[in-house]
């Protein structure tokens, strides 16, 4: 019986899913396209207006958003079997707060002056939907490594539309990508789009980007 | 799956002790490399207002060897015991303004070292959300202003964060203080856009940020009424008030 037991055992164990399965790795590429969450799940807009103006501090809140979601998502579903229902909500506003604030006091020792740059924003990321969305619609529900995962792709999704607006943000509102002035250094005369640094632009630019990637992937409105 | 009410209890201390010594632990072992962050951003923005600071300038460096830093009183009197680096000016700005500790952060001139090229001095307010403070710069004559910065981290990004852009500071270069002797202060206007070059006491102002304008406005007329004595003390001695 003993031995039958043993042999089950390293069955299970052969059986169990490659750390990259096929599924794992859609958890990360999904949230990039047809799951993306600024995109398609319209979450996150209000950081993605105002971090925007410049490459630099766009990076940054992606890293930060990044780390919060995928280490949040990580201590939560760790935590899934235990953590009391009827207070749950309280329970992941308590990691995801840990985990922003910590974010936010490395970067007001590291990276000092884009933390001036990303001011409340940071401390926002508390209340992002994303973090608490992804939360509560996966880590509660699956095991640490996936939801690692699902929070890497999530914030990965969020930093990729982040980073394409911040690029043309930058570029065409200020002539510069990462405070290198391109057009001058290149001896064109460019004259910056105010519209584009100003919130509104970004929102503008959201909606094209919307727009392209439903086109792309063909997207029809659900009546 | 329904827990015990105690079971809730126990669990929701535990996270908050566990959360609460996580951070404790992070803000302890960070917070040297934080106040070495703030004070040489106060070093910073002292020097900016000033000059126009490289990239590859060394602060630290720079600051020792001009600026000469002490405290004054309402009357314009040197504090004796006290350093700038002492006087916490949040702390300050609250007591009534004939109270105040104010620091000075003269910039010497090389070749005599009596004479003053300019002189520093912090302001503190609240913009429309939160505090404001920042550094007016005045020449020789205690009363051009040489340059400002103003930090206002609370502030609407886009709106009354402007305040902290170098376009709008620059708009307070060759400003004066005084008229005939009294002090005016320099307020910034409601809307955006007009042209007050020939006004001495005028800035053109930001628009959709008219309450944090009058902050700074406030904030100006009321720390520069406490440095009034010193200024029209120094300036005495030099170059007369227009």
């Amino acid at each position: 019986m003993a031995e039958t037991a043993v042999v089950a055992d390293v069955v299970e164990i052969k059986k169990s899913e490659p750390w990259l399965s096929k599924k794992n790795k859609k958890l990360i590429t999904n949230p990039l396209d047809i799951d993306n969450p600024v995109t398609v799940q319209i979450l996150g807009i209000c950081s993605s207006l105002a971090v925007t103006v410049q490459m630099i501090p766009a990076l940054y809140m992606s890293a930060g958003l990044t780390i919060v979601t995928a280490c949040s998502n990580l201590a939560i579903s760790a935590m899934r079997d235990t953590i009391p229902s009827r207070i749950r909500i309280i329970v992941q506003l308590a990691v995801v707060s840990l985990w922003v604030i910590l974010v936010d006091q490395l970067f007001k020792a590291y990276a000092f002056e884009v933390s001036k740059q990303l001011s409340v924003f940071t401390g926002l990321i508390i209340t992002n939907c994303i973090v608490m969305g992804r939360l509560e619609a996966y880590a509660m529900a699956n095991k640490p490594w996936p939801s690692f995962l699902d929070g890497i792709g999530n914030g990965l999704g969020y930093s990729i539309i982040l980073i394409s607006l911040a690029f043309v943000r930058e570029l065409f509102g200020s002539g510069s990508l990462f405070g290198y002035k391109v057009f001058e250094n290149l001896g064109i005369k460019y004259t910056g789009n105010g519209l584009l640094l100003l919130p509104a632009g970004a929102c503008i630019l959201i909606g094209i980007i919307i727009w392209i990637q439903r086109t792309l992937n063909g997207h029809r409105e659900a009546h | 799956m329904r827990q015990s009410n105690t079971y809730i209890l126990l669990y929701s201390a535990a996270i908050t002790v566990v959360c609460g010594g996580l951070l404790a632990f992070a803000a302890i072992s960070l917070k040297d490399k934080q106040d070495e962050n703030i004070a040489l951003e106060a070093k910073k923005n002292i020097l900016s207002s000033v000059m126009t600071l490289n990239d590859d300038i060394n602060v630290a460096e720079v600051y020792d060897k001009k600026v000469k830093a002490f405290v004054i009183d309402f009357e314009g009197n040197v504090k004796e015991g006290v350093t700038p680096e002492q006087v916490v000016i949040a702390s300050e700005y609250k007591k009534a303004p004939k109270d105040r500790l104010l620091p000075v952060y003269e910039f010497r001139n090389e070749s005599d070292p009596s004479k003053v090229d300019y002189a520093v001095l912090p302001v503190y307010g609240y913009g429309l959300w939160n505090y404001i403070w920042g550094y007016v710069a005045v020449k020789s004559d205690f009363n051009t202003i040489q340059g400002v910065t103003f930090a206002a981290p609370g502030e609407t990004p886009g709106l009354g964060k402007r305040v902290e852009d170098a376009e709008i500071m620059d708009r307070y270069k060759e400003k004066t203080v005084f008229e005939n002797g009294t002090l005016v202060s320099v307020t910034m206007q409601k809307g955006e856009g007009k042209d007050y070059s020939s006004d001495k006491h005028k800035v053109d102002g930001m628009s959709s940020a008219t309450l944090t304008a009058k902050g700074v406005n406030n904030m100006l007329a009321d720390y520069l009424a406490c440095y009034e004595k010193y200024l029209k003390k120094n300036s005495a001695q030099g170059t007369a008030l227009n």
